[in-house]
Parts: C-alpha cells; sequence; structure tokens
C-alpha cells in the first residue's frame, strides 16, 4: 500500500463530451485516492462509455483535463498505458485465436513479466475449462468471450483499471467472482473506475458514484 | 517495447495463419490478373515482353490495394485496436508492426510469385530476378503508405473505394520506378538505380507512414 494513501491519483477536471451537437456531459471532476471505487451510474445514452473512453485518452474530452499520478494523460500516453487495464464495450478477443492465446498475448504486450502459467490460471479461475481455453474463441459465448476480456485484466499488474459494463453477459457466478476480483485490487490500493447498471456488492471497498445525466449532480460528492 | 514490436508481429502472422484464405486469395487474384493479359493482348513474344513489368506491376499494386482495407478493419470491427491503441508503446511503432506485417503477407508472397508469372511473358534469367528483388525492395513503401489511408477510411461506409482514391495515386513513384527496373533489365541496360531509388522510396514510407497513419488511427477510434 502507498505511504499517502489519500493522494489523489487519478484527477478527472471539468470534463465535457459532446456527440455531435448535442453535449452528453459537462464539468465532470472527481479525484480518486488509491483504494477507491468510481461507480459511473446513468440511463443509457448519458456519456458512461465515452467518460470511460476519455479517461482512458481514447477520445479526447471536448474541455477539461484527466490527470494520473499528478500528470496529463495526454503527455504520460504509453506511460500511462502501462498503469491502465481498460475493458470496453466491444471485448476486443480475437475470435481466429484461442483465449489462452488471446490473453497470453495482452500479458507479453504488457511487459508484466511472461509468467506463462498465469494465462491458464486466469482464465480457470473465471471458469474456462482448460478444453475450451484451446478452442477458436469465436466459437465461444457471448459470456464466455466477456469473460476471456476480462481475463486479460483482472490478474495482470495494472494500477488503474477503468471497464465499460464488466458485468454484461455474466452469469451471476462469473459477476460474484469478477467483483470480487475488483474489491481485492481496491483493497490493495489500487484504483478503478466501472459503469454498470447491475447493483453488485464490493466487500470493503471505499466507493463513490457519479451519476451522469442528472443535473446538477455531475460532480462526485464524496459519501 | 522491442520485444512488443515483434509479438505484434506474431500476432499478426499467426492470425493470418488461422485465416489462411486472404492470403491465398490475394495471391490467386494477382496469378488470375497477370494471366489474363495474354489472352487480351495475344500470344506474341515481343510484345508480351515489352508489356511484362508494367502489367505485374499494376497487378501487384492492384493486388496490395485489396488487402489493405482489413489491415485495421478487423481489429476495428471487435475492439481490439483499442487494445493496440493502449499498448504500452507508441502507437507509431505499433502501426509499424502492422505494416511489418502486411508486408509479410502481400508484398513477399507476391515478389516470390512474380518470377513465375514473368515466365508466361517469354521473361527468362536476369530480368524475373530483377522483378523478384523490384518487388521485395518497392512493396514495402506500398505497405506504408497503404496504411495511411487504410486508417483514415477506417469505419467509412463505402471505405474501400475511397482508399483506392487516396491511395493508388501515391503509388504512381513506386510504379515508375519498379517498371523501369524490369523494363532496363529487359533490354539489357543498367537496373541498379531503379532498385536502389525503389528502396529510397520504401526507406522513407516506412519512416513518414507510422507518423501519418497514427494521426489518422487516433481520429478514427474517437
Amino acid at each position: 500500500m502507498s505511504p499517502q494513501f489519500d493522494f489523489p491519483m487519478f484527477v478527472a477536471q471539468d470534463l465535457a463530451a459532446a456527440r455531435g451537437e448535442r453535449t452528453l456531459f459537462s464539468s465532470v471532476s472527481f479525484a480518486l485516492a488509491p483504494g477507491e471505487l468510481l461507480e459511473v451510474t446513468g440511463a443509457n445514452g448519458s456519456g458512461k462509455t465515452t467518460l470511460l473512453r476519455v479517461l482512458c485518452g481514447l477520445m479526447q474530452p471536448m474541455a477539461g483535463a484527466v490527470h494520473w499520478r499528478g500528470e496529463d494523460i495526454r503527455a504520460l500516453r504509453e506511460d500511462y498505458h502501462r498503469d491502465l487495464a481498460y475493458v470496453g464495450h466491444l471485448n476486443g478477443v480475437k475470435g481466429e485465436l484461442t483465449p489462452l492465446e488471446n490473453v497470453a498475448f495482452a500479458r507479453a504486450m504488457a511487459a508484466q513479466g511472461d509468467d506463462a502459467a498465469s494465462a491458464p490460471l486466469a482464465l480457470s479461475t473465471l471458469g474456462l475449462t482448460t478444453q475450451q481455453q484451446r478452442l477458436p474463441s469465436k466459437v465461444l459465448s457471448q459470456g464466455q468471450k466477456r469473460r476471456v476480456a476480462l481475463a486479460r485484466a483482472l490478474f495482470g499488474r495494472a494500477k488503474l483499471w477503468i471497464f465499460d459494463e464488466p458485468f454484461a453477459a455474466l452469469d451471476a457466478g462469473a459477476i460474484a467472482l469478477v467483483a470480487e476480483r475488483i474489491s481485492a485490487h481496491v483493497r490493495g490500493g489500487g484504483v478503478a473506475v466501472l459503469s454498470s447498471h447491475q447493483d453488485v456488492p464490493f466487500d470493503g471497498v471505499q466507493r463513490r458514484q457519479l451519476r451522469l445525466g442528472a443535473p446538477a449532480s455531475a460532480s462526485a460528492a464524496r459519501p | 517495447m522491442i520485444s512488443g514490436f515483434f509479438q505484434l508481429i506474431k500476432r499478426e502472422l499467426l492470425l493470418a495463419v488461422r485465416r489462411r484464405g486472404d492470403v491465398l486469395s490475394l495471391l490467386v487474384f494477382f496469378v488470375i490478373v497477370v494471366s489474363l493479359f495474354p489472352f487480351g493482348v495475344g500470344p506474341e513474344l515481343e510484345t508480351l515482353r515489352e508489356i511484362a513489368s508494367g502489367v505485374v506491376w499494376v497487378a501487384a499494386l492492384l493486388a496490395t490495394m485489396l488487402s489493405l482495407s482489413r489491415l485495421f478493419a478487423n481489429d476495428y470491427a471487435d475492439g481490439a485496436l483499442e487494445q493496440l491503441v493502449l499498448l504500452p508503446m507508441p502507437l507509431t511503432l505499433m502501426v509499424l508492426a502492422k505494416i511489418v506485417a502486411h508486408w509479410l503477407l502481400t508484398g513477399l508472397p507476391l515478389a516470390l510469385v512474380a518470377p513465375l508469372l514473368g515466365l508466361q511473358y517469354g521473361l527468362t534469367g536476369v530480368p524475373l530476378l530483377v522483378m523478384s528483388l523490384a518487388i521485395a525492395a518497392g512493396s514495402p513503401a506500398l505497405s506504408a503508405i497503404g496504411a495511411i489511408g487504410a486508417a483514415l477510411t477506417l469505419g467509412l461506409r463505402g471505405g474501400g473505394v475511397l482508399l483506392s482514391l487516396l491511395v493508388l495515386p501515391l503509388f504512381v513513384p513506386i510504379l515508375i520506378f519498379g517498371a523501369g527496373a524490369v523494363d532496363a533489365a529487359v533490354h539489357g541496360a543498367a537496373f541498379g538505380a531503379h532498385l536502389l531509388l525503389l528502396s529510397a522510396c520504401s526507406i522513407a514510407a516506412l519512416v513518414l507512414a507510422p507518423l501519418a497513419s497514427a494521426a489518422a488511427l487516433r481520429i478514427a477510434i474517437e
């Protein structure tokens, strides 16, 4: 755990974004310290995915900036990517590759030490049998593909987890498993930002909420 | 970072092995287009020898065009491109790895097949070798310039046609030097300068194109 536990690691300042002519959100600000989890909620179309993409640096905000460890992510770029695990709305799982190859590739690229055993371990922890791990990913069900996408992120060493609807298409058992993994990450001094429609319990975690689309409550207040 | 570069090339090659049809159909297209000309032009060897260099090069450009639209499109459609953009390596390096893999899967096979097609046009000996060398030296530029077009047209409807309109005019210098090299060899003239110019184009394109392509990708994924 970090000695400066309350130093904000991940800060968003006055973010604004638009889709076409319509402003999705404006003046969204928050500051997350290590060991905090931010839940982004809001109706469909309120800009949750856009906000998460802005936080990753995949999209440029119309206004405002995102800071990681006190530096603008636009200046950090790949240094920021080293600390970041993102699971998007799309799984990004290659159908031609097996789950094992998908996870192993992500592991190798993240340069977090290629412990070859950890890819099978990550997948079997998330409930894919050894046989399923060796099938082409395109024959897997939607929920199983989601598990492969999550396996890449949940067992890496990234400090910051940004997950867009991580529980979509997962069954109850997998949801509990993923929630437990996220809780453990946050309790261990990590930072997580999630968007979700489900009310999933996270054990022993400082949980903050950010509601998009509701007037005058755009900035997160500490509970 | 360098190991990541090779990991990425390995991934592209693995994906291509799983989708062998893509590379094969490209080669079959190249062979068929080149083989059609003798039927139209007639079987006179003198004429065929004259047009061989141009025909083979134009067919190689078209075959490369066909494969370019897939360069980023598959990864874009399934979300893998977002993950690639967020890799802890500079985006230009990621694009360069894609370009190198694309060349290994198009330019290199085309260069290997081209001498066989040259035989159909009555070429023998040195011109066949020069044809192969010229395609091998010039096609990296095609992959690199093509990557700019592929990134610019990513996610657009009818992107394929637009891609051709954007990229084919930029292929003209490569076509001139490439066909020139083979022509010179056919007529027994010195062809070294053409090959050097082709290599120079490729090196310049490999240095500059990833920058432009990376900038276009950033816009495309927004």
